[in-house]
């Protein structure tokens, strides 16, 4: 089986037409992966920075959650379940309560104002069991993965009140951010796998 | 600084963080190694990402050859057409000015380009432009509703399953970099800084 995350998790076999098709982009799949592994450390001898690696977890699963793609989910509930299943429960929970579909949200006045989408704001349920700075860190995930056009310096403020350095809201943004991109292309790759008609003749 | 444009655009924007980006002063080798291209390091957007260089790195080339590898697969222009549609649909003005622009640049389809703008991802295309605006459009929402439907319609306009990757991967792209962009900063007219 790969190593590549995008590969397990679009069930990509070594040797099959989509990994050929992969190494056509050799660089898109290397940093893909090196992206991942920047985001979560395997080795975390040399620190996680601003950011620990449990909150790490526990970000992506809520973010895969709300993606609704089984094999994502799994993957980085199992992640966090495997450092604290207290926390993973609670994640699960915030999941449940955070569905919705997106993009939507509101343009400013002005002439996109026509093409404002209200939709839910999520606020955390249970703030003790996950901390003021993961409970703010999960609203602001909600807010990137649903309704980045209505992002705005509040949003930042808020991180900042409960904890969040300046160089830890870049990591939880990449994160949270790098996570919608790695979703969607283990989605596309995982149907055009699913669809494909073979060699031409 | 002049006010935050209010409607989707070709022209020049510029960028403005809403929180602190390094100084150029600080930027330490493994920063400006993270930028990949070193002139990145007069873009606030840049040198406020690089306060985490791993993963700036990372985007960067993943960006790079998403878009630049002319190995065969999908057209340039096509490849900006996903970028564009994508933040387009996400709200981004500022990612769709770039995008816009070089899709002009490499389509030679200004009308087409300028319609997606001011009418939105429904806007009129034709066979191939609308298989690639409904399929980037499909892989925007959350949760992504991507169906085998929207492959079939990229094959019936003349793609094969590397050109279909490649749209797939532009527009997964974007919807890394249109949350970046807006949510870090805002647009700001005229002008352009940075490149995203």
């Amino acid at each position: 089986m790969s190593t590549d995350i995008i590969d397990r998790l679009a069930g990509i076999e070594p040797g099959s037409p989509l990994d050929g098709l992969r190494r056509r982009r050799p660089d898109a799949r290397e940093h893909a992966q090196r992206g991942y592994l920047a985001l979560f450390p395997q080795d975390t001898g040399g620190g996680t920075g601003e950011v620990s690696l449990v909150e790490r977890y526990a970000v992506a699963a809520f973010v895969a959650g709300l993606h609704r793609d089984p094999a994502s989910a799994r993957h980085y509930d199992d992640l966090l379940s495997a450092h604290d299943p207290d926390l993973a429960a609670a994640v699960s929970a915030e999941v449940e309560a955070a569905t919705a579909t997106g993009p939507y949200g509101i343009y400013p006045e002005g002439p996109l104002a026509a093409e404002s989408v209200p939709g839910p704001v999520h606020r955390v349920g249970d703030r003790a069991a996950l901390g003021e700075r993961l409970a703010a860190a999960l609203e602001h995930a909600h807010l990137l993965v649903f309704r980045p056009r209505e992002a705005d310096p509040q949003a930042l403020r808020a991180l900042a009140r409960a904890g969040w350095s300046t160089t830890g809201v870049v990591t939880l943004s990449q994160l949270v951010s790098f996570l919608t991109f790695q979703i969607r292309v283990v989605a596309g790759l995982r149907l055009l796998r699913t669809t494909q008609k073979g060699p031409r003749p | 600084m002049t006010a935050a444009p209010l409607a989707f655009t070709t022209d020049r924007l510029g960028w403005e963080p809403w929180v602190e980006p390094l100084a150029e002063a600080e930027l330490t080798e493994a920063h400006r190694e993270a930028l990949v291209d070193r002139a990145r390091a007069a873009s606030p957007y840049f040198r406020l990402l690089a306060r985490d260089p791993g993963i700036l790195h990372a985007r960067t080339k993943t960006d790079l050859d998403i878009f630049h590898n002319a190995d065969g697969g999908l057209p340039r222009a096509e490849r900006e057409l996903a970028a564009t549609a994508t933040s387009r649909h996400n709200g981004c003005v500022f990612c769709a000015s770039v995008h816009a622009r070089f899709a002009e640049h490499y389509g030679r389809r200004p009308d087409d380009v300028r319609r997606l703008l001011d009418e939105g991802v429904g806007a009129r295309q034709d066979q191939l432009w609308r298989a690639i605006v409904d399929a980037s459009v499909a892989l925007a929402a959350t949760p992504p509703a991507l169906t085998g439907d929207h492959l079939e319609a990229l094959r019936a306009a003349g793609l094969d399953d590397l050109a279909i990757s490649d749209a797939l991967h532009a527009a997964a792209f974007f919807n890394w970099a249109n949350r970046l962009m807006l949510s870090l900063g805002e647009p700001t007219a005229p002008e352009a800084s940075v490149k995203e």
